[in-house]
């Protein structure tokens, strides 16, 4: 066993592309194996489209329930991957030191964020087949053009919405991560216009909810998945949003 | 190869005028190439702190190492002395408020991937996912190298495979100092750092996670390790800093610290059992007291020198007593490290030290 050491190939790190995808593989498979996270990830949402397809609460909007429906409930699957899953595991992965010990290695920080970009892409495209498919069954025709404008805008609130959860996750306890993100989720899925169409239900609340990055993504998949448009005002606070939380988590974030 | 603790021998071999670049270990030449880690004044302030009406704390003040391949250094100090500190600083985990630091010949504050790939580093807290199955995570880890250690052989080395399925978090604490081990070696580094690696450990474990630190150390690699346990240091290390409210304090082999302290430090004792109420007069001599602590048990302290054993056998003779135990307490490295810590011993800046193998009460 003393030859353990001493034959062994000097020191190398593997290149940055396999170092990068290997975290994000394991990244991935740690959030899909976890029971919580899946309830959060496909469970919740899966459950806000039946509701919504089954009930009147969407009707008088001059589309089928499932046409309002499913573009809300894709943009939730962003908000509970990005934010609520990502923040919550980042957030202990802090507590326990991972964060730490992983920057040593030849991940390192950069390395490690971008692990947590790629996990988080693999299971928002896991859960976009999945919410698809069950939303198809149920009699959702989304237009060509809305579908390819989605899928960016999508990526784009994933983005925004991944700051955020790492803002909170680097900036107070796991225990205040789990329960702002998870109060977060509630907020942003029941009144922040990510699911229902604020403006449906009232004026005033259309007024707060269009500054919100919930109700900018919520607005955002409905107009390119309904009626094939861009809204712009929707976009600009996304961005407002995704590049003040990026900037604030790089100043702010703490790894220890 | 055996430590250069009490009994083996250790001796430099110096040419006049030149650094010393080589060290003899029982007459084995060890060869010390350049240093793996240099930290010049390192100075870390952290804060701000509220009970300081929100100042910065300084943690390190003035600390000075140099770490060689091939050698075990060791950082000794209680617990809050800024050893973690220094050597996250040194890991680049931390950024440092003054000083100099180069590890392996580059600033470890602007690592990249490559010099990180010659650094291991087991932390205090471990740094392991708890969900995570200790052989799937080192798999996961052993990936970010080009051409890392075989797991399966590392795993049986440190004895993982019996708890190779087992979450993390059900783990004993010495199990996950072991899976932090093999975690920290995946890459075979060339230095290694080793934040208390004896925490938590068994008996058995200690053994084992000992005998692989010296395995390293043999095969060339440095260890920079830190500890509040005396014994771990005089069992392991090469070199000891010695690290003292966020200061480099003295330095040296054990030896060497043991043997240059003796001249500041000859409070030796003896302790002996025998019958109650003896008369110890004759014991005595200036600077030598003997006190019964407790019925028929005697303390004689002092410097004690070889005619003192030989006064307390024919005083034995004479009053014919004969004692149920007689125990000589030798001076430890803890004599050193409290006569040191207490302000007994003499204490200069330790940022001249530029020579690790000379003794430098610092």
């Amino acid at each position: 066993m003393s030859t353990l050491f001493h034959n062994a190939a000097p020191a190398q790190p593997a290149t940055l592309a396999r170092r990068i995808l290997n975290q994000g593989r394991y990244e991935a498979g740690t959030m899909l194996r976890n029971g919580e996270q899946l309830v959060l990830m496909v469970v919740m949402p899966l459950l806000g489209l039946l509701a919504l397809v089954f009930t009147p609460l969407l009707d008088g909007m001059g589309h089928p329930r499932v046409a309002i429906a499913a573009p809300g409930i894709l943009a939730l699957c962003a908000l509970s991957t990005a934010f609520t899953g990502q923040g919550i595991a980042t957030g202990f992965d802090r507590r326990y030191g991972v964060l730490r010990f992983m920057s040593t290695t030849p991940l390192g920080k950069g390395g490690l964020i971008a692990g947590k970009v790629i996990a988080v892409l693999v299971s928002l495209a896991l859960q976009v087949v999945l919410i698809s498919a069950v939303a198809a069954f149920m009699g959702w025709r989304p237009p060509l053009i809305g579908v390819l404008l989605g899928i960016p805008l999508l990526i784009l609130g994933a983005a925004a919405f991944t700051a955020l959860g790492l803002l909170i996750a680097g900036t107070v306890r796991p225990e205040a991560t789990l329960a702002i993100t998870n109060l977060g989720w509630i907020l942003f899925a029941a009144l922040g216009g990510i699911v229902l169409p604020a403006a449906k239900f009232s004026s005033s609340l259309d007024g707060i909810v269009q500054w919100l990055p919930s109700g900018a993504l919520g607005n955002l998949m409905r107009a390119a998945l309904i009626e094939s448009r861009l809204d712009l005002w929707g976009l600009l606070v996304l961005l407002a949003w995704g590049v003040a939380a990026a900037i604030a988590a790089v100043k702010w974030f703490k790894w220890n | 190869m055996s430590l250069p603790t009490a009994g083996s021998t250790v001796r430099k071999i110096n040419a006049p005028g030149k650094a010393p670049n080589c060290f003899a270990y029982n007459g084995r030449v060890r060869k010390t190439l350049n240093p793996a880690l240099i930290i010049r004044g390192l100075i870390k302030d952290v804060g701000p702190v509220p009970a300081l009406d929100g100042r910065m704390k300084r943690v390190v003040s003035n600390i000075s190492l140099t770490a060689h391949f091939g050698q075990v250094t060791a950082l000794l100090g209680a617990n809050g002395a800024g050893k973690t500190t220094t050597i996250e600083c040194a890991q680049g985990l931390q950024t440092r408020t003054g000083g100099q630091i180069s590890l392996l010949g580059q600033d470890p504050e602007t690592a990249d991937a490559g010099l990180r790939a010659r650094v291991g580093v087991m932390l205090q807290d471990g740094g392991l996912p708890p969900a995570a199955r200790p052989v799937a995570l080192l798999h996961h880890v052993a990936g970010l190298y080009a051409t890392p250690l075989p797991v399966d052989a590392l795993v049986d080395r440190l004895g993982i495979s019996e708890f190779a399925d087992t979450s993390i978090r059900r783990l004993s604490g010495g199990q996950k100092q072991r899976v932090a081990l093999a975690a920290s070696l995946l890459g075979n580094p060339e230095v290694l750092f080793l934040d208390e690696p004896s925490a938590g450990l068994d008996p058995a474990s200690r053994i084992m996670v000992f005998e692989l630190i010296r395995e390293l150390r043999d095969a060339g690699k440095a260890i920079i390790l830190t500890t509040h346990l005396l014994d771990d240091a005089q069992r392991l290390a090469d070199y000891v800093y010695i690290v003292d409210k966020g200061e480099s304090v003295a330095s040296g082999t054990v030896q060497e610290l043991l043997q240059t302290s003796t001249e500041s430090l000859r409070h030796r004792a003896m302790t002996f059992e025998a019958s109650p109420r003896l008369d110890v007069t004759a014991l005595l001599r200036p600077q030598l007291e003997c006190t019964e602590t407790r019925p028929g048990s005697y303390v004689l302290s002092g410097q004690l020198e070889p005619s003192d054993l030989a006064r307390f056998g024919s005083w034995c003779q004479r009053l014919d007593v004969m004692p149920t135990s007689v125990h000589l307490a030798s001076q430890s490295l803890e004599d050193v490290f409290l006569a040191i810590s207490e302000g007994s011993m003499p204490q200069a800046p330790a940022s001249s030290e530029t020579n690790p193998q000379t003794m430098g009460i610092s």
